[in-house]
Order: structure tokens, then C-alpha cells, then sequence
């Protein structure tokens, strides 16, 4: 991977916003929020809280590679190996009382919730991971139930999610001990809609050929659009790293040297072997322009003048709610945009929800589409359900039939 | 100019020798064992003498393939068993073809056009269902000879039915068919048929169906009963076992002929 000057900066957001969190759960203010990833971050930020993303520690986890360390104590408790290794290995974590926030920012512990929120717009898991911790540390639960496999949305389901997010509001407003403040509310989804705007902008770069990062780059740069949505670091981050790309791009540098063929990665990423397989893709002058999973944090819904009914518009035209057509649909509209060669499914043992290879999409897609489509199995964080060799294999093997075209 | 394909495979190595004119002059196949690269030594230095040959090998010019091809010392390249088995294959029967390729940790199914151009192909996911090692983990349970499961299952007049994916789980259901006094041939054809219905839910074969590969090669009857089930002829070629080794000799001689 090549560096980027904006790492540093990406640092500095990402140890401030874990100090800052670290600080607060130890003097209780202001409060703590947990959210889940693609849960209502806009509301609970624009209601004073500080907002804390188990997913995000999840990837920590994964990444570190103490992720498969941890799973086998959830397992012990009754959760099995065959569900969400985020959750599996996050609350191994806490039973271990190990987390690498310890290396990385001197943090002890994750910080402690005053209240948490979900939105099961992910998965079911996720509320099921937060009422693990609700039981344990006698924390409020509360949150919004999405709907599922969405061919054309309607009115009625929108309105829904935004009434859900409105009922949310009580319960805050009794753990914050503050007022729901309409004005501060609207700044943080406008807010969040100029990161999330930023952040379509830094991914579409990769559609210039060469292009100037690949999918694992993105990776590790969404950190702010994940986690600081709805603050002015994030709209910051982006606005410093965009030129840069752009920079890349007038100078003819690509990510990887001598690119000859463009992937596209569909599911989620294997955490801890981001390197070893931007390395190899490297090697095979192969460059993964573009993922659903990176772009699942755009949120061009979101409107400062109709901040709940756009957040219920934003989460509720996510891709990862969708049916099996529109998600075609939707890759085939990258594919215009990227032009790719290929499409890389990961089939993750422990994340159904996000693993579309399933139902014959591949098949479909490489025959609409007129490409080539790869599966490898393996998962987010269990590194035991991966085997790398019979990966390396087929991506290698994968290279080689793009080569015969 | 001498071309080699070298298949450093999981449970054995094949190497051939091929001349300019895809003649193959000699090959050698030796377990795999710990150390990769002596291996390869071994079977170059067998081949050699089979075939009579007296050469430096520095004028081979060698491509390697199969899990251990990064470790063959004197390799000038190397390609995936799935492109070297396409090759093979294909060498053997040069029209549209899916081929089935059954090794000892991984089975593939390949699809090549009529010209030899990939299409398509599939991997076992982790997991021995349908691979070699089922076949040895099962002769160990049974405590039969490997080389006496081909011979044993063609006695079969009525084979058992054996539903489970799992190695560890079928071994127990082979106890219980023992335990109800089932023949031992018919349940060894029981686990050639779990072989092959593994390979065929792995993806669509076209109408040319090839199959290779070293557990072929000692089992031709999975042969048999894959065509009973497709209903049509399935095609082996000469040397299965050797078929990557021969596509590696083949990408060989086309990138180095010359040159």
C-alpha cells in the first residue's frame, strides 16, 4: 500500500476520538452512546453524546488479528461460531478485558455506555450483540427495526423508520439529562451529509484509470465517515484527502504499478488479511477500484431541512436492506462507473447478510454483465473458517482467466 | 529444447519431460512429503532417467504448478493447477469441455470454450467432502488398503446411501452401516457416490464432461459412476494423474519456445 499524507491526520481524528470517549466515560461527561454502524449517529450526536461503534472495535478486533483469540470465549457462552464474528469477538474482548485500543491509544477498556442504540438495518445480530451488554452492564436499549429485502420503497416504510428515530428521543433525552435540540440536530445531519457527499466524491476517484487507491486503501480511510459522521473533523478529513487522490491522478500515479486489471470486492472485508491480499493483488497488477462495503456509508438522502424523514430515507435505501434486484442493479451502475473486469465475492462464514453470493448472483451478474465473478470463503474476523492458501490459489487461478480474455 | 511440467501436489509431485513436439519423453510421481523442493529434485532427476536422458538441467526450461509450485528450486515460472489442468485437459480433448478435477486436499470444476479459454471455474469450499483425503480418511476407518477401494467398490450389487457433507460425520454413519451389517463393498461404493455427488453440486457440466486427476487415476470406477449419472460418456485422458504437470510442460514450451 502506498502512504498517503493524510494518514496523519486520519490518526490524530481517530486517537482523539477514542481519548476524548476515554475521558468522558470517566468522568461522565458528556455521555456515551453505543451505535451500531449504519444506526442513528446523526440523532444521538446532535443530542450531545458521544458515539462509540462496536463494529468499528469489531474490525479492530479483526484486523489485529485478536479477533480469533477472543470468539471462542462468546462461543463458550452459548453464541455459536456460525453467527456474527463481530459480536462473537467483541464480547470475547470484554471477557478477556483485552482490547487493542490498549496498544493503540493507551485506553484501558472500551468505554462504558450510558445508553444503547441499534438499528437492525445490519443484521439481527447486532441488537442481539447490544442486549448481551444491556443485561450486562444495565445499560438502556433501545432502537429501530428496519425492513428487509426491499424491492421499490414506499412512503409508508420511510415514515416508519423516521417515527422510530422520533420515538428514540424520550429515552435519550432521559439518559443525556438534556432537551432535544431541533437547530443542533439539523447541523449534525448536514454535517453528515456534507462527509457523506465527501466520502462518494474520495471513492469515485478509483473510477480514473489508474487508479489512485484500492479497496484496501478505502478501508482503513472510512474510519471518520463510519465513526465521526455528523462532525466537522470528518467533513475536514475528506476535504484534505480528496485532493490528494486527485494529485495521484494528474501525476499518473496509480496504486498499484502497471495496473492491467480492476476488481470489484462484494461483501465484507477479511479483516486480517487486508495486507497480505493487497499485496497479492498487487503482484497480479490488479487493482480493487471499488466495494459495496466502502460505499455503504454514503448517505446522499440525508437533508438538514428534513432530518428525520431523510435519515428514514437514508436508512432505509441502504443496499444491504435490498432485494436481490436492486442490488443487481446497483452493481451493475459501479460497474459503469468503475469499469471492472472482475467481481470478487467474499462468502463470510458469519455474515449471511452480507455475503450475496448466496442466491446465484454471481452467476447472474457475470452473464448480464458480460464479466468474470470469483467466490472466496472466508469471514470478517474468524480467521478459522479462511484458508489462505486455497484463496492465494483461486485469485491467482482468477488472474490468469482474465488474462485469457 | 526440453520443457518440464513439475505438479507439486498435496499428497504427491508429478513431473514430465516433454520435446519439441509435445512428446512426452518421461515422467516420475513421488509422495510430496515435507520438503517440497528435494521432492521436486527427485522426480526431475527420475524423470530424466526414464526417459534416458542425459542434460544439464539448466537447458530445461521448466513452469511449476499445484500448492507447492513456489518451492521448486529450478523453476523458470509458475501457473495454477487450474490453468495447468485446463491445459492438459484440453490438449487431450480440444473442443468445449467442463472438467472435473479430483485431487487429494481440493476437487475443481473448469468449464473451457472451444477455443481452451477459461469460462469458468469452482473450488471445493474447506471442507474434504469430495476430495482424495475423504477417500483416505475413509480407507483408514475401514482399515483398508487405499489401493483396494477401487476393486472393492466395482463388487458392489447395491451401494449405501450416505447423506452426510462431512468426513467426520459420514465416518460415523459408515460405523452404523457396518453395525446394521451392510456389506463392505456396497458401502465402499457408497463413498465413491458422496464423492461424486460433492463434484456435481459444486457447478453445471456441459455436455463434454472430462475428468483427471491422481484419485481418478487409482479409482477409474468414480469414472463409471459419474457417467451413470450424467447418463452420457465422461472422458479421462492418457495420464490423469499427470494432467497439470502436462499443462505446466505445455505453458513451458509455449513461453519459452523461441526464446
Amino acid at each position: 500500500m502506498k502512504e498517503f499524507q493524510s494518514s496523519k491526520l486520519l490518526k490524530k481524528i481517530m486517537a482523539d476520538h477514542f481519548l476524548d470517549m476515554d475521558r468522558a466515560a470517566k468522568e461522565g461527561n458528556p455521555k456515551i452512546a453505543w451505535c451500531t454502524s449504519v444506526g442513528p449517529a446523526e440523532l444521538l450526536r446532535g443530542m450531545g453524546f458521544l458515539v462509540y461503534f462496536p463494529e468499528n472495535h469489531g474490525a479492530m478486533l479483526g484486523a489485529t488479528r485478536m479477533a480469533t483469540d477472543f470468539i471462542p470465549s462468546t462461543n463458550a457462552l452459548g453464541y455459536s461460531p456460525d453467527i456474527c464474528s463481530y459480536l462473537t469477538c467483541d464480547i470475547g474482548s470484554y471477557l478477556k478485558k483485552t482490547t487493542p485500543l490498549q496498544k493503540a491509544y493507551g485506553i484501558q477498556s472500551v468505554p462504558k455506555p450510558d445508553v444503547l442504540v441499534y438499528n437492525t438495518n445490519q443484521c439481527r445480530d447486532v441488537k442481539d450483540w447490544f442486549s448481551w451488554y444491556a443485561r450486562e452492564l444495565k445499560v438502556p436499549l433501545i432502537g429501530v427495526h428496519s425492513f428487509r429485502n426491499i424491492g421499490t420503497i414506499t412512503q409508508y416504510e420511510i415514515q416508519d423508520i423516521a417515527e422510530q428515530i422520533k420515538g428514540l428521543i424520550p429515552t435519550l433525552e432521559a439518559v443525556s439529562g438534556r432537551k432535544f435540540d431541533m437547530d443542533r440536530f439539523k447541523e449534525t445531519v448536514r454535517l453528515s451529509r456534507d462527509c457523506s457527499r465527501l466520502w462518494r466524491a474520495t471513492l469515485e476517484t478509483a473510477a480514473a484509470v489508474p487508479s489512485p487507491w484500492t479497496f484496501f486503501d478505502a478501508t482503513i480511510h472510512m474510519a471518520p465517515a463510519v465513526v465521526a459522521r455528523g462532525t466537522q473533523e470528518a467533513v475536514d478529513y475528506y476535504q484534505t484527502l480528496i485532493p490528494e487522490l486527485k494529485q495521484r491522478i494528474a501525476d499518473g500515479v496509480a496504486a498499484v504499478d502497471g495496473e492491467r486489471h480492476r476488481l470489484y470486492w462484494e461483501g465484507m472485508p477479511i479483516w486480517g488479511k487486508l495486507r497480505p491480499l493487497s499485496e497479492l493483488l498487487a503482484s497480479l497488477k490488479t487493482c480493487v477500484v471499488a466495494s459495496t462495503y466502502c460505499n455503504s456509508w454514503i448517505f446522499d438522502q440525508l437533508d438538514p431541512d428534513e432530518p428525520f424523514e431523510s435519515m428514514g430515507r437514508a436508512y432505509t435505501e441502504l443496499f444491504i436492506v435490498r432485494d436481490e434486484a436492486y442490488k443487481e442493479r446497483y452493481i451493475e451502475s459501479c460497474h459503469q462507473l468503475f469499469k471492472f473486469d472482475g467481481i470478487l465475492f467474499h462468502d463470510a462464514k458469519t455474515c449471511p447478510n452480507n455475503s450475496n453470493n448466496r442466491y446465484g448472483m454471481p452467476e447472474r451478474l457475470a452473464k448480464k454483465l458480460g464479466l468474470s465473478t470469483l467466490t472466496i470463503n472466508g469471514d470478517l474476523c474468524d480467521l478459522r473458517c479462511y484458508s489462505e492458501e486455497q484463496a492465494k490459489t483461486q485469485i491467482e487461478a482468477f488472474i490468469e482467466q482474465l488474462e485469457e480474455r | 529444447m526440453i520443457y518440464a511440467g513439475v505438479d507439486v501436489g498435496s499428497s504427491t509431485t508429478k513431473v514430465v519431460l516433454m520435446g519439441q513436439e509435445k512428446n512426452l519423453l518421461g515422467w516420475s510421481v513421488q509422495r510430496s512429503g515435507t520438503d517440497f523442493a528435494a521432492v521436486a529434485e527427485a522426480c526431475l532427476k527420475q524423470a530424466l532417467r526414464q526417459a534416458g536422458l542425459a542434460v544439464n538441467p539448466k537447458e530445461i526450461k521448466t513452469i511449476s504448478t499445484g500448492y507447492g509450485r513456489k518451492n521448486v528450486g529450478y523453476t523458470d515460472g509458475d501457473k495454477t493447477e487450474i490453468s495447468c489442468h485446463a491445459r492438459g485437459c484440453y490438449y487431450y480433448f480440444p473442443e468445449a469441455i467442463t472438467i472435473i478435477d479430483i485431487g487429494g486436499q481440493d476437487n475443481k470444476v473448469i468449464q473451457l470454450d472451444e477455443k481452451g479459454r477459461r469460462i469458468n471455474f469452482k473450488m471445493n469450499r474447506k471442507c474434504a467432502a469430495g476430495t482424495g483425503a475423504f477417500l483416505e480418511e475413509m480407507a483408514l476407518r475401514l482399515n483398508i488398503p487405499l489401493e483396494d477401494l477401487n476393486d472393492l467398490a466395482r463388487q458392489s450389487r447395491e451401494a449405501v446411501e450416505l447423506g452426510s457433507f462431512c468426513t467426520v460425520f459420514t465416518a460415523t454413519e459408515v460405523l452404523e452401516k457396518i453395525r446394521h451389517g451392510k456389506k463392505v463393498a456396497d458401502i465402499v461404493k457408497g463413498l465413491f457416490l458422496s464423492v461424486i455427488k460433492r463434484v456435481l453440486e459444486m457447478d453445471l457440466l456441459s455436455e463434454h464432461v472430462v475428468i483427471t486427476g491422481g484419485v481418478v487415476a487409482y479409482n477409474p470406477y468414480l469414472k463409471v459412476i459419474l457417467e451413470e449419472h450424467l447418463h452420457r460418456p465422461v472422458w479421462v485422458p492418457r495420464y490423469p494423474q499427470l494432467t497439470g504437470a502436462i499443462g505446466a510442460a505445455l505453458f513451458a514450451r509455449e513461453t519459452f519456445t523461441n526464446k
